[in-house]
């Protein structure tokens, strides 16, 4: 699945878009919500973790933690941003 | 008026019944910066009719570089003075109203009742966080801009039951989280493209033409010249607020509101009536001080009470500014309805830009 990254999230990644494997070889549990999601980019981006505020969009719709995901989906992060 | 606007009200879908509701619309743009000014350009070209202006930073070298209505000339001169000779310049049927302040606690609900649409182009998430809370009180909609180096966001909050701002974003993020505006940095043509599309979008509310932004949140990026939009549903919880927050403290951008040296000294030779506090030591004070300073060192700040009234602005001093800082958040939360400046670099920077 892809994800968009919007924001600080992009700078903590280091690149616009992220893909996260959606079979697992290494035995990894492959997340399924949007919960599980945060959790499994947190692990490898622990900057993550630090963000309190962060919505997600799946395929365009602001989506809550428990939504479930799909290999198909389009996730973006986007997390709030204070310029003006 | 009739030809003034001509290439507007000949439009089939807009018209000249639209540019009435424009002229009878109030519209309150808080923040001067790189968002506020264009929408305020736009809105004044196209005839709103009458227009709030809120802001209290004066103008800044580095602020030019994206704050494309300011001039080097008008370098240490308030923002709000500039504007209002700009706009009133551009557009004398327009009515402004000027507030020499930053959006508080205290003043937010009675500014914002006198206007029928907020446009938020501000920089800091409490301010955000602030209007967001007072329009779902008064129930006016606001338009919304923010940005970050190459991107920008932009929706209608609070518009015809339509969701809010913490619809997305329920609770304030923390000071460590998001990068502070000023270390972050922003390319300068990206708040004239987002506080363009907060002009159109305010249009759109005003005249009820197309389709607003409501419920839905644009993302652009700059980079890669891609629009996104994101549909977000209302959270009654969010529509449920029927007072302020006891506090919107400065979590990003801790702002503590200053001066340079330079622009204080400017201040000085204007006729501006304030008052400025010395909160050094008394044998510091002895040694030197500027003339109209009063001496109350940071030890007994309890002391200030008999020298300041809330007309006027007060500055604060020490001898390098550490103090000063550190005497400005005591005093703010004593005495929230005054305006309090700390002067950066203190005396040791006032003694280089003095004659």
């Amino acid at each position: 699945m892809t994800i968009l990254l919007f924001g600080i999230t992009k700078d903590i990644v280091g690149s616009p878009t992220l893909s996260v494997p959606t079979s697992s070889v290494t035995g990894r549990k492959i997340p399924k919500t949007v919960k599980e999601l945060k959790q499994f980019l947190g692990e490898t981006y622990p900057e993550l973790n630090k963000l309190s505020s962060l919505a997600v969009a799946v395929n365009n719709t602001y989506a809550e933690d428990n939504e479930t995901i799909n290999s198909y989906d389009e996730i973006a992060l986007i997390p709030p941003v204070s310029g003006g | 008026m009739s030809s003034r606007y001509i290439r507007q009200t000949s439009l089939k879908d807009f018209g000249p019944d639209r540019q009435s509701k424009l002229f009878e619309a109030k519209v309150l743009v808080v923040g001067l910066g790189g968002l506020g000014l264009p929408v305020l350009q736009y809105l004044n070209a196209m005839g709103v009719g009458t227009l709030g202006l809120m802001d209290q930073d004066v103008v800044e070298l580095h602020n030019l570089q994206r704050q494309v209505l300011y001039a080097e000339k008008d370098l240490g001169r308030l923002k709000l003075d500039v504007v209002h000779e700009k706009l009133k310049a551009q557009n004398s049927q327009t009515t402004f109203k000027l507030h020499d302040t930053f959006l508080t606690k205290e003043n937010a609900l009675g500014v914002i009742k006198e206007y029928d649409l907020v446009v938020d182009a501000t920089d800091n998430f409490p301010t955000r966080y602030l209007i967001n809370d007072s329009c779902v009180i008064l129930n006016k909609p606001f338009i919304y801009g923010a940005l970050h180096s190459f991107e920008g966001h932009v929706s209608v909050f609070n518009h015809q039951g339509g969701p809010t701002y913490r619809c997305l974003y329920p609770e304030m993020p923390n000071a460590e989280e998001i990068p502070n505006c000023n270390e972050n940095g922003v390319l300068g043509v990206i708040p004239g493209i987002i506080g363009t599309l907060q002009a159109l979008e305010a249009v759109k509310v005003l005249t009820g033409i197309g389709e607003v932004l409501s419920g839905k949140l644009l993302l652009y990026d700059g980079l890669n010249q891609q629009l996104s939009k994101i549909n977000f549903k209302t959270n009654s919880t969010n529509k449920k607020i029927t007072q302020l927050q006891d506090f919107y403290e400065p979590v990003d951008c801790d702002i503590v509101p200053s001066v340079s040296a330079k622009t204080f000294q400017s201040i000085r030779e204007s006729n501006k009536v304030f008052t400025l506090i010395d909160v050094r030591t008394n044998e510091e004070f002895k040694e030197n001080h500027l003339d109209e300073a009063i001496n109350i060192p940071l030890s007994s700040l309890d002391a200030i009470e008999k020298h300041i009234d809330s007309n006027k602005e007060v500055y604060i001093i020490c001898q390098s500014g550490k103090r000063s800082e550190l005497a400005l958040k005591q005093l703010r939360t004593v005495h929230p309805d005054l305006t309090f400046y700390h002067i950066l670099g203190g005396m040791n920077k006032m003694m280089t830009v003095c004659p």
